[in-house]
């Protein structure tokens, strides 16, 4: 770890100004950037510690529901309001982490959380992420873990979160205030696909902090189900996990929303697959048209080729399970 | 005089004596010694397998405030990692690099901080080299390794010609099975804490052997052993990692030398991953040919591990294969590939483990190729002697194990079919093999001291590296001295204390303990002594045979009016304390006997077969172990020993990099061990087992055991759930889809 100075802020407003200053952070949960901290993978000079900001709240938000940035991961989790409503994102949350880690881990810093990918976290490795323009050596090497869908040849790594990929069946948009004001950002475009920027994530400006998530009310958010397959029960990231919603009246879908962890460079929005699902009924072949559709276009590497099939079949039980079939 | 004439405190299932210390944070570990003037190291490591080091910058890092002392090849004093025996060790004397993550510098500063920045800010250069990282790809390379297998056996035997067995076989399994490197991830990392006292050494090591700790230092360094001393109270686990003095430990008291100053060193999570061992990967060929009606006619069981570039460590995978089942034609070997890697060493049961993954796994594929259950193949094989020295057994309940462990987890109801047992969707199967881990017991000391406050303190070197050390030596010594486990203070883990093995091979209770239970008789014995002799005494004129020995007292059998304390007898005397030393060593019973602990592992595994996810839900252990010194740590032990084969099944993998050789997933949230979630409630059976022969305490160690036969059960349970035998461990999801 290399020297920083830290300061504990309690107003946004202050937070931003603070911030933006070159090489600052903000430091909520600390779960994931203490971590790589240590590990010099992230090196600011300043932190900004933003957890005394009064944006833990999770209410009632129109018909919606509006998350506050600083909520803890095991707060939105236990929420009534989720569970009722919200099931898939209860469950997204609850599948990631252990306790500990969800007590401490917030709604903002788990949507920044950076990836997994071996190299990423090992500075004695090139990483174009980490080091733009120093090379990827994921694609030659050990990418059991990596992203099969939206990879570039830059690179392969996958976006970590449980709870982002719940967030995007369910429309979430992103409350943000920056040096420039406020901006509303549908959670579709709020990470980036590595392309030939890998080291830029997400669409925030330098400075600008998340400061709410709000769900909006939908046909679909109450028959939701997120079902993540790992190589332990408990504590592992996700092979590959599928975040599924349905509407659905006299057993056609009218409404879907299929996402996809584990397997993709960001929050994965199946589009496809929920396409062939829409004014179909729910059978073996539906089911399997929409598995299909959700990995057309994957490019396995050398370790990953089980993602295919274990995505399809995820996706499948996942919808199953929502539909009531299983 | 005999210790059956009392309530015995051995085998009780006595709660943990240092419980009390570990759980109040009481208990001091070698990071935790608060020492004056204490500095901190951090080691630097190789980022390359294969190359010289070109160019190391140390001006950034030297400028770092608070940093004493950056040490690298170009300055480190001249001493010889070679020395000594045990592993060889790169100490920063030339600019090779052998493996990625090998020290090559220590950076000492005031401040843990401050060292870690400084670590980070050292720039090196390097010529790199090809490095040999494949164990597949070198294989045309394997060679006979110049060194033993464990107990002093040589890597290959042959009794008969499995070539004729084989030829005379009505079926045959002839498979290769393949297991990853693994890493031991003690809770505790590594740590060492280096005080020099003039020309003496204290060091503060987290290590399974005291006194190996001491001689490797003191040769290394070229000092008489006797000026170095290694204290280790408290060690927060081993499993083998902790068995041999790795490079941190020495340069530690390198660098202290060098600043002056006391240095501790704790190494990284992500720096257990290389420089301390690892159980190396295996690729291991059966062959088993049998007749019809399942009797066994040939068995070759031919393992290559790999090994280091500059150090050689064999992991005796068919070691097992010689001694398990009866046959007339066995043959083993083992080769060794050399790699671009750290020294592999002794993980939790070494070859027992591995050897038994594909040994049990191929019994069970015979099994399946008879139509013959595996315990009936198993029980047709059954070896009655021991077929490699042709010795008969101290004592063998693995018939017992098989018949218990089945009627308890309900065997007899399985349809072998794979594939017909479901709950749901859900695949069920039940798989079980065979364990078994030898006994083994070196050279031990101990000393007994009875005081006149009727209270006894018992020392010997030793460690407890979480096994219950201290709990059941207390236990062996209050049986001994006819004392409460209360009144007994029983010290260890300090090289100025007697000597004593490793912490390793399943042996500190049979080695230690029977020091501990002579020198405790012993000292009875000589209290006892003089009071019979005593006129004043009221045991005076009796015989030893007469007398119990009860709570710190003597009394008559017959008459039990007739007594009197320890602290009488001593005060009469004018003595404030009595004692005894003895040293115990294995005798003739290791030529007139095979010595082994054996077991049945039971196992039900649930398989999701849409995405190949494995869950043990249910597990029952049957061991014949000989004596139980505690019923508590003894079930602690063994459920340990299978959690470890759970993880060893179903995840521990260290994956390296295929192009650089770097450890990939070298932290606790990549390398996966099982949680909490993936450990079912563990049933473990004791079977009843006396052994008059193997100790004077008739202990057979039950560190290991555990671990064996626990992956080839979970794979033939697997194999029975999906019709899928894996032969690759860990058995990962991705292979079952």
């Amino acid at each position: 770890m290399q020297p920083f100075s830290y300061h504990q802020v309690e107003q946004a407003d202050t937070a931003i100004a603070s911030a933006r200053l070159d090489q600052s952070m903000y430091l909520a949960g600390g779960t994931s950037l203490i971590d790589l901290m240590k590990l010099n993978v992230q090196t600011p000079q300043q932190l900004v510690d933003i957890n005394a900001l009064p944006l833990a709240q999770v209410e009632q938000q129109g018909n919606g529901v509006r998350i506050g940035a600083m909520a803890r991961n095991s707060d939105v989790a236990y929420s009534a309001m989720i569970r009722e409503r919200y099931p898939v994102l209860s469950e997204a949350l609850l599948s990631g982490a252990s306790p500990q880690l969800r007590n401490m881990a917030t709604v903002g810093g788990n949507l920044l959380q950076r990836t997994r990918c071996y190299y990423f976290r090992d500075t004695a490795f090139p990483c174009n992420k980490r080091v733009p323009g120093s090379g990827c050596p994921a694609i030659e090497g050990y990418n059991r873990i990596h992203a099969i869908l939206g990879g570039s040849d830059r690179c392969i790594a996958t976006h970590p979160s449980d709870m982002a990929v719940a967030m995007m069946a369910l429309d979430a948009v992103v409350q943000t205030r920056g040096p420039q004001g406020t901006r509303s950002i549908s959670i579709a475009d709020f990470h980036l696909l590595p392309g030939n920027t890998p080291e830029q994530e997400t669409v925030l400006e330098p400075g600008e902090l998340i400061v709410a998530v709000d769900l909006p009310a939908s046909p679909f958010a109450a028959r939701s189900h997120y079902l993540k397959v790992r190589d332990r029960a408990s504590y592992a990231f996700a092979m590959a996990s599928v975040a599924a919603a349905l509407e659905l009246q006299n057993g056609v879908v009218r409404s879907a929303r299929i996402a996809l962890g584990g397997v993709g460079t960001k929050p994965w929005r199946a589009y496809d697959a929920e396409k062939a699902l829409i004014n179909q009924p729910l059978n073996q072949n539906t089911l399997q048209a929409a598995a299909k559709a959700a990995v057309q276009g994957a490019k396995p590497q050398k370790y990953n080729g089980f993602k295919v099939e274990l995505t399809k079949r995820t996706v499948m039980r996942a919808l199953a399970t929502v539909g009531g079939m299983a | 005089m005999n210790s059956s004439d009392m309530k015995s405190v051995v085998g009780k299932p006595l709660n943990r004596v240092d419980g009390h210390a570990k759980v109040t944070g009481a208990a001091r570990y070698s990071a935790e010694f608060p020492v004056a003037k204490l500095v901190h190291g951090v080691t630097i490591q190789s980022t390359i397998a294969s190359g010289k080091i070109a160019q190391i910058d140390t001006r950034a890092a030297e400028r770092v405030p608070g940093v004493l002392l950056v040490m690298t090849h170009l300055n480190a004093p001249k001493v010889s990692g070679e020395a000594g025996g045990d592993r060889k060790l790169p100490l920063l004397q030339d600019n090779q690099v052998r493996y990625s993550g090998q020290h090559i510098g220590v950076v000492v500063a005031d401040t843990f901080e401050h060292a870690m920045q400084a670590a980070a800010l050292v720039n090196i250069r390097y010529d790199e080299e090809q490095p040999a990282l494949h164990l597949k790809e070198h294989l045309d390379q394997a060679y006979v390794p110049q060194g033993k297998i464990p107990r002093d056996q040589p890597p290959d035997s042959a009794h008969g010609s499995v070539e004729q067995g084989l030829a005379t076989a009505a079926v045959k399994v002839e498979q290769t099975y393949t297991t990853p490197i693994e890493n031991h991830n003690p809770m505790e990392p590594h740590a060492t804490t280096a005080v020099w006292q003039g020309d003496r050494l204290l060091l503060y090591d987290a290590t399974q052997g005291v006194f190996g700790a001491k001689k490797k230092v003191a040769a290394v360094l070229g000092m008489p052993p006797e000026n170095v001393r290694i204290m280790s109270y408290f060690v927060g686990g081993g499993f083998g990692c902790k068995g041999s003095t790795w490079a941190h430990v020495v340069l530690t008291a390198m660098a202290a030398r060098q600043v002056n100053r006391p240095v501790k060193l704790v190494l990284g999570r992500m720096q257990m991953f290389g420089p301390v061992g690892f159980r190396p990967e295996t690729m291991q060929q059966v062959s088993l040919g049998a007749t019809r009606e399942g009797n066994l006619t040939a068995l070759r069981h031919a393992g290559t591990s790999i090994t280091s570039t500059f150090d050689e460590f064999i992991e005796p995978v068919a070691k097992t294969a010689r001694m398990i089942y009866a046959c007339p034609h066995i043959e083993t070997s083992h080769r060794l590939v050399r790699l671009n890697v750290g020294t592999p060493t002794y993980m939790r049961a070494p070859g027992e483990a591995s050897g038994s993954f594909a040994l049990e796994s191929a019994m069970d594929e015979l099994a399946y190729a008879l139509k013959i259950d595996p315990i009936e193949l198993r029980l047709r094989n059954y070896a009655e002697f021991d077929p490699d020295k042709k010795l008969p057994w101290s004592s063998k309940s693995l018939r017992e194990c098989y018949q218990q462990g089945a009627a308890r987890f309900g065997w007899q109801k399985r349809n072998p079919t794979p594939r017909s047992m479901r709950d749901g969707n859900t695949l069920i199967g039940w798989g079980m093999a065979t364990a078994t881990y030898p006994t083994n017991r070196s050279p031990a000391s101990a000393i007994a001291q009875i005081k006149a406050d009727g209270t006894a303190v018992v020392r010997s070197g030793s460690q407890d590296i979480g096994t219950g050390t201290y709990t059941v030596m207390t236990q062996i010594a209050a049986d001994a001295l006819g004392l409460p486990a209360e009144q007994i203070q029983f010290e260890l883990g300090d090289t100025n204390l007697p000597e004593t093995p490793v912490s390793g091979g399943s042996q500190t209770a049979a080695s230690v303990g029977s020091a501990v239970h002579l020198a405790g008789t012993e000292a009875r014995s000589k209290l006892l002594q003089l009071a019979l002799m005593d006129q004043a005494s009221p045991l005076y004129g009796a015989t030893a045979e007469d007398v119990i020995a009860q709570n710190g007292r003597f009394l008559l059998k017959n008459k039990a009016a007739n007594a009197e304390t320890y602290g009488a007898i001593l005060s009469r005397h004018g003595l404030k304390t009595i004692e005894a030393r003895a040293d115990a060593k294995p005798g003739e019973e290791k030529d007139k006997y095979s010595m082994h602990s054996f077991g049945a592992q039971f196992v039900e595994v649930r398989v999701n077969p849409d995405s190949g996810e494995v869950r043990v839900s249910r597990w029952v252990g049957a061991f014949g172990v000989g004596r139980l010194l505690n019923a508590k740590t003894a079930n602690s032990q063994l459920i340990g020993g299978i959690v470890y084969g759970i993880g060893m099944a179903l995840m521990e993998h260290t994956v390296m990099d295929p192009n650089r050789g770097r450890v990939v997933n070298a932290d606790l949230a990549e390398y996966h061990v099982p949680v909490n979630a993936d450990v079912p409630s563990i049933d473990v059976i004791f079977v009843d087992e006396q052994d008059p022969h193997v100790n004077p305490i008739g202990v057979k160690g039950i560190g290991e055991i555990g671990i064996t036969g626990s992956a080839a059960a979970i794979a033939n349970a697997v194999y029975h759930a999906t019709g899928q035998r894996v032969r690759d461990l860990p058995l990962t999801l991705d292979k079952l889809l």
